[in-house]
């Protein structure tokens, strides 16, 4: 086992957490919807416990409807965990003022539709909006931000197009972009990699971990993807049905009957030489 | 990398004032009692500086007697329709509203036409009934537009359809049965007309007040320009990046809703400046609410003067309603910049 974990440290986006000190934790922290205030709940979310330290990558896998948004979004402070804690840095997310949460919690959400024209550096700014009075104009430190975010997403040849003339794979990386441009600690991403082919897939997850490990961002995803989940994330949380079923490495979290069991698929898993599972649909006969 | 400055919105605002100046000078030149430019700067400056002696009695007359006083009426509504299509736009996120598609108007309209059948002559009446008409409208429409104890745009934009619908009925029901003399000045109210003299003799104080409320609700909306710019490219995003977004749509509606009551109370309901100018400034100098909201003040003042200037020349000494002459205008500008920006 621990030579496994050896192998692990020198392969592709290895086990790194031993060093740094958790930066987010989630302790048994559950959520409940409903459709009015005396209805029975419509879906609850289990309560769910993992932490994850700078420089890490953790993806949330589960089917559709598995609670996974509503985990994002109680680890981005948008609303508050029914039952037990979400942390950041010590500090509980539901509890801090809007502002100062933006200024340490970047969501990249499902993109939405813009109702009029923008180039792409007006969007990048929008991303320095907490650090300012409420009717504010960019300073040229919000310009060196904006500028930096863009260059480490390699966008900056797109700067001055608009908005609505970019490639679906350029725009993920702007939106990425307006996101680094708040500076935060912890960033959080919706199903980013929803609308790309393959290529963009690996390239953006190539460089959501080069962004953790350079740059000492936390980062979590919501994906459906399990092989690259698998192959980039350094923790697994598995949900199934608005339960946490299983958190830990990919090798822990990837075992075939739990994972037949959630997706309701016939899987294979293989241990690849990295310490990485790999995915396969088995042949149906 | 060119981020939007206070100069840049001094700059082009002032362009703005200069022209709005112009079209000033060029609407009290114009009518039957002639009056040179040179003239009219004189008396306007003579007027500034408190020197009445100094000008002929009947170029006072005319300039601050009676033009003047319906340019500043235009003005105020032009700005005021602008401020509040411009508000309301990025409020229901989009692009068709107009300031009375939460039926303000409507309102206002079924307030004045209560007023003269109740109280027909009575200095005052129909401005402060519309003006109420306008107001519970706003509330109504505000509650049936909650959803979770919050705005919500999409509950907000059908509850105001309705509303608008609802009080449109009432309102033909209603001139059924009024006579054709009073029939003749609604349907004037309706289209939006200028010539409503002020209640009052203390015509000065009057304008101060309208004024005044101007400068509260839109100086009230343009605090939250910067939000507006955020909450345009998405709500939730807005919200992510730390705008109180409910706290922005409230101020937002109120204080587009009484730009919009104010100029419907004083003027009718004039159509299309609300809906066209925001659209015509975006295409010029780009949609930053910050820069949008001086800009459709200036333009729409712009728009209103130039188009009474027009009503009350073109077949003079017959008017022709104000609100009839920015539809006339406004749908082919609106229809051709559409059609541009679709190429």
């Amino acid at each position: 086992m621990s030579g496994e974990l050896e192998r692990g440290r020198t392969g592709l986006g290895a086990t790194t957490a031993v060093a740094e000190p958790p930066r987010i934790k989630v302790e048994q922290a559950s959520y409940a919807y409903a459709a009015t205030d005396r209805t029975a709940p419509t879906f609850t979310l289990g309560p769910a416990t993992f932490e994850a330290a700078a420089r890490e990558i953790v993806a949330i896998l589960g089917p559709n409807a598995s609670g996974k948004s509503t985990l994002l979004k109680m680890m981005a402070g948008l609303i508050d965990p029914l039952s037990g804690r979400v942390e950041l840095d010590g500090q509980e997310v539901s509890k801090l003022d809007p502002r100062t949460r933006a200024q340490r919690i970047a969501l990249v959400a499902q993109e939405s539709e813009l109702l009029f024209p923008l180039r792409v550096w007006e969007y990048v700014l929008q991303g320095r909006y907490p650090y300012g009075k409420r009717l504010r104009f960019e300073s040229d430190e919000d310009c060196l931000m904006a500028g930096n975010a863009l260059a480490q997403v390699g966008a900056d040849a797109v700067r001055d197009r608009w908005m609505d003339s970019l490639s679906g794979g350029e725009k993920q990386r702007v939106i990425l972009a307006r996101a680094l441009a708040q500076h935060p600690s912890l960033l959080l991403l919706d199903e980013p990699t929803q609308h790309l082919d393959i290529g963009g897939k690996v390239e953006l997850l190539r460089r959501l971990q080069k962004l953790a490990r350079e740059s000492k961002y936390t980062v979590i995803v919501v994906t459906h993807e399990l092989n690259l989940a698998a192959e980039f994330s350094d923790r697994i949380v598995l949900l199934h049905k608005g339960k946490p079923l299983r958190a830990g490495t990919p090798a822990e979290v990837y075992q075939r009957e739990v994972l037949e069991e959630v997706f309701e698929a016939p899987l294979d898993v293989e241990l690849r030489v990295n310490g990485r599972p790999r995915v396969m649909l088995r042949g149906i006969r | 990398m060119k981020p939007l400055t206070p100069q840049r919105i001094a700059r082009i605002c002032g362009l703005l004032a200069v022209i709005l100046f112009a079209a000033m000078v060029v609407s009290l030149r114009m009518g039957t009692y002639p009056i040179s430019v040179r003239d009219i700067v004189l008396t306007l400056f003579r007027g500034a500086i408190g020197h009445r002696d100094a000008v002929p009695s009947e170029f006072w007359l005319v300039v601050f007697g009676l033009r003047l006083p319906r340019i500043a009426l235009g003005i105020l509504v032009g700005a005021s329709l602008a401020v509040a299509g411009a508000g309301f736009q990025a409020l229901l996120r989009n692009p068709l509203a107009d300031p009375y598609v939460l039926g303000v108007s409507s309102g206002a309209a079924l307030g004045a036409i209560l007023s003269l059948l109740a109280a027909p002559h009575v200095p005052g009446a129909i401005q402060l009934a519309s003006f109420l008409g306008a107001a519970v409208t706003i509330a109504v429409v505000f509650f049936l537009g909650l959803r979770g104890g919050h705005l919500d745009s999409p509950t907000l934009l059908l509850a105001g359809i309705m509303a608008a619908s609802f009080l449109s009925a009432v309102i033909m029901l209603l001139m059924a049965m009024l006579p054709g003399r009073d029939l003749h000045g609604v349907l004037f109210w309706l289209m939006g007309d200028l010539t409503t003299s002020p209640p009052t003799t203390r015509v000065p104080a009057w304008f101060a007040f309208l004024f005044t409320i101007f400068f509260l609700s839109a100086g009230a909306m343009y605090t939250t320009a910067t939000d507006l710019n955020l909450i345009l490219s998405g709500e939730q995003e807005a919200r992510h990046l730390g705008v109180n977004v409910n706290r922005v749509k409230l101020v937002v509606y109120v204080a587009a809703s009484v730009l919009t009551g104010l100029a419907v109370s004083v003027s009718g309901a004039i159509g299309f400046v609300g809906l066209l100018i925001p659209h015509a400034m975006r295409m010029m100098f780009g949609t930053d609410y910050r820069l949008l909201l001086p800009t459709s003040a200036l333009g729409g003042a712009i728009a209103i003067v130039l188009a009474d200037t027009i009503g009350r020349t073109v077949l003079a000494p017959t008017e022709l309603p104000v609100g009839a002459i920015t539809a006339l205008a406004g749908a082919p500008v609106f229809i051709y910049l559409l059609r541009r920006r679709m190429r």
